[in-house]
């Protein structure tokens, strides 16, 4: 309760907040909140992959964008020519929209009742690493090449051309 | 808080906020930001149906979030290059500066 309370408030601070900066660290609160959520729900390796890889690197890379790109106008209102109350009213429509599903729809899924948490052993790293090299070895090694495309193309993209063309 | 429907119910107020915050932002970065907060959401989706589901021992859920976080990573990366590249030509980040096609 108190790890969904800190999820989802660091979140909304991250899509409320004016100052970008502080929007990147409520941002960094919200996906450690996730990541304990993780935790608890027994997933280990998802969530200390989760605190690698969004606290550690995507809000460092954030970070460091909004100091490339900083200028005056990033502290300016954050009002846009969508307006502000028409997005949150979306937002809140799909929010009860998918609540009354879920919570019409989870009736059926009481009556059997669901394994309790406490028979979970917990996966163990070996057997994830076990099913990656088996049975899902293949999109392990498209991940691969995924990963790497995006690393070239993240660098060939952001990479300053104007001295080339002079 | 430890029903499915706990969580469905909190990932998906996640992904409303995630929502919210792609489409009123106006600076780019707080917009790439907010498509990263939803498909965290749908992370949470994955462990959840893994976590209470009928085969927990199958451990698809966990394969299927940790595919789904690398690609978000490869997403983030190459979306925050995209928008140093935007900057560098526009020499801002607000989306509603970006108006033209040409530059």
């Amino acid at each position: 309760m108190i790890l969904a309370v800190l999820a989802v408030a660091g979140t909304a601070a991250a899509m409320g907040l004016r100052n970008a900066v502080h929007c990147v660290l409520a941002l960094t609160l919200g996906f450690a909140g996730i990541a304990m959520l993780y935790l608890q729900l027994g997933a280990q390796f998802v969530g200390f992959t989760q605190i690698l890889v969004y606290v550690g690197a995507v809000a460092i890379l954030a970070v460091f964008a909004i100091m490339m790109t900083h200028n005056d106008q990033s502290v300016a209102p954050p009002t846009s020519s969508f307006p502000w109350l028409l997005g949150v009213v979306i937002a809140s429509a799909v929010f009860a929209v998918l609540a009354r599903a879920i919570i019409s729809s989870a009736a059926p899924a009481q009556g059997q009742p669901p394994q309790p948490a406490v028979p979970q052993p917990g996966v163990t790293v070996l057997q994830i690493g076990d099913a990656l090299m088996h049975h899902f070895v293949l999109p392990l090694e498209i991940m691969g090449l995924l990963l790497t495309a995006a690393l070239i193309g993240a660098v060939v993209i952001a990479m300053d051309r104007r001295e080339e063309g002079e | 808080m430890n029903s499915l429907q706990n969580y469905l119910l909190l990932s998906s107020l996640l992904f409303s906020i995630g929502l919210a915050g792609a489409l009123t932002r106006r600076n780019a970065i707080l917009v790439l930001i907010g498509i990263e907060l939803m498909l965290n959401a749908a992370n949470l989706n994955f462990i959840a149906f893994w976590r209470y589901g009928p085969a927990p021992a199958a451990l698809t859920g966990i394969m299927f979030t940790i595919f789904s976080i690398s690609i978000a990573a490869a997403e983030a990366a190459v979306g925050l290059s995209i928008i140093l590249a935007a900057y560098r030509h526009c020499r801002t980040t607000d989306l509603d500066q970006m108006n033209s096609l040409k530059g």
